[in-house]
């Protein structure tokens, strides 16, 4: 879905400007700065991996090999840097390309860049403090002002509805009263009503004009995050929003390896409930896990998105050389 | 029956919604990074023209319509019904003032109209963009004043009134913009 400034170039050109190839390169340039200076190591993991993502949100593109092996290009590099966490490397980050099939539109690109890194010892607290750092340094918006918002009290106080208890006919009620189309006969779990809340109530007035960190987020959607018991129970989850745009997504890591083991499974009954694609367990990371991960946080950034919060583009097009439909 | 999954989304894709046709305006691909993913979609109902709002769960299906544009010669008007031919196969086909709409104001004998079908059956007109009318009726104007500034109503021969110039008068032949419904020049025959 080409944006209608760039349809009009010849195919052969790059659809981004070149101020904003120039600015891609500053970006990369003070995020390794920022990191160098920190002390965090930068390490390189593989793009092809004989496990895929289980998370039934995401689907992996696969490649197949001369001699038949099927290979997944991963989503995130999140095992493989848990490995090399659970291998003493101390507090790394990594600057790769990552791959998510069926992803495209204004803020999507099947292929994106990622920036990713995890500190050993620390929690989601002290982490989203160093991803405001990063963000501000990178904008050079030093005075960009920070908010933090729990899942539970965003939920609460603009849609007056407690996403830990409110009921199906509840969730539809609130989505058909915010006028979103089709309500009344989308069939959708509860996670997906509240996704779908999110997305189309809440979302576009996240982060306006300050870095805005949704965090403490359901059990439910913990994703690879900790659960810290309590009532409720919480998942240690955060999300940061700029300008109604998500840019990056945290968590004080899980490290129970029987507890990881169970949550693949039940994302692959899901998946196999749904007819998707169910590619193998990630067993080294899960035998990592079992020889011992130090506790610490870790996050994963959207550098185009990020990158077009800093060049003030409206379409990921517009900050990607090449995409997908000129690749 | 023919179905388009979320993922072949795009401007201009012809569904069915409700039992009536629709053409995608706009999709936008909603998704959280970690979650489910929406396309959010504005639909301009092919009957009505109404544009609304939908938002479907990414990975559904929805049928698709059986809308194609053909182009037509607009023959006659028998009083209810105007009629079409392909000048390719010379069949006819009759539209009903539902489906001929604004085109109505603007067509003439001969003229070639893109008939848009949904099932075979002609669902609305468009006529050419530009055409060329005799004015039937306008106040003379005043004389000398060729500025352009203000212009004055002329009734055009197929009913449409349209704004032109002061020199243009009774009896003369116009080029007229059918998609703002603006005077364009003054047309030799």
């Amino acid at each position: 879905m080409p944006t209608a400034s760039t349809e009009t170039l010849p195919l052969w050109r790059p659809s981004a400007p070149l101020a904003a190839l120039r600015a891609r390169g500053t970006l990369l340039a003070r995020v390794r700065a920022f990191f160098a200076e920190a002390g965090v190591l930068e390490v390189d993991t593989p793009i092809l991996s004989r496990a895929g993502v289980s998370d039934p949100a995401l689907t992996s593109l696969r490649a197949r090999t001369g001699d038949g092996r099927l290979l997944y290009l991963h989503t995130s590099p999140e095992f493989p840097m848990k490995r090399l966490l659970a291998a003493g490397s101390g507090p790394i980050y990594q600057i790769c390309k990552v791959f998510r099939d069926d992803e495209r539109g204004r803020l999507h690109h099947p292929e994106f860049s990622m920036l990713e890194w995890y500190r050993p010892g620390w929690d989601e607290g002290r982490l989203m403090d160093e991803v405001a750092a990063l963000v501000r340094l990178v904008l050079e918006r030093p005075e960009l002002p920070v908010e933090r918002l729990s899942y539970r009290d965003l939920f609460r106080q603009r849609l007056d509805l407690d996403p830990w208890t409110a009921s199906l006919d509840a969730l539809r009620a609130r989505a058909l009263e915010a006028g979103i189309g089709g309500a009344e006969s989308l069939e959708l779990e509860r996670d997906a009503w509240l996704d779908l809340l999110l997305s189309h109530c809440l979302e576009p007035q996240l982060g306006r004009g300050r870095l805005t960190f949704i965090h403490e987020y359901p059990p439910s959607q913990a994703a690879l995050a900790r659960v810290r018991p309590g009532d409720p129970p919480v998942a240690e989850r955060f999300e940061l929003y700029l300008e109604g745009v998500e840019l990056a997504n945290g968590f004080c890591e899980l490290i129970d390896a029987e507890e990881q083991r169970a949550r693949f499974l039940a994302d692959l009954a899901i998946r196999e409930s749904r007819g998707q694609h169910c590619p193998p367990l990630d067993e080294r990371l899960l035998a990592a896990l079992e020889a011992g991960l130090p506790e610490c946080a870790g996050v994963a950034l959207g550098l185009d998105r990020l990158l077009m919060q800093a060049t003030g583009a409206r379409h990921i097009d517009e900050v990607l050389a090449f995409p997908v439909e000129r690749a | 029956m023919a179905f388009y999954s979320t993922n072949e989304f795009k401007g201009g894709l012809k569904i069915m919604l409700d039992g009536d046709p629709y053409a995608i305006v706009e999709n936008e691909f909603v998704k959280p990074g970690k979650g489910q993913a929406f396309n959010r979609v504005r639909v301009r109902n092919l009957k009505t023209g109404r544009v609304v709002e939908k938002t479907f769960k990414s990975g559904d299906t929805v049928e698709a319509a059986d809308v194609h544009d053909t182009e037509m010669q607009y023959l006659y008007n028998d009083g209810e019904e105007w009629h079409f031919m392909d000048p390719a196969s010379f069949e006819q086909m009759t539209a009903g003032a539902a489906a001929v709409g604004e085109a109505a104001k603007w067509i003439k004998e001969q003229d070639m109209c893109k008939v848009t079908l949904w099932n075979g059956a002609p669902l609305s007109v468009e006529p050419p963009n530009f055409v060329v009318l005799e004015i039937t009726e306008t106040d003379p104007g005043v004389r000398g004043d060729t500025s352009g500034g203000g212009g004055k109503p002329a009734t055009l021969e197929t009913g449409a009134v349209v704004r032109v110039p002061l020199f243009v008068q009774t009896g003369e032949l116009v080029k007229v913009d059918t998609r703002t419904g603006e005077y364009v020049s003054r047309a030799k025959d």
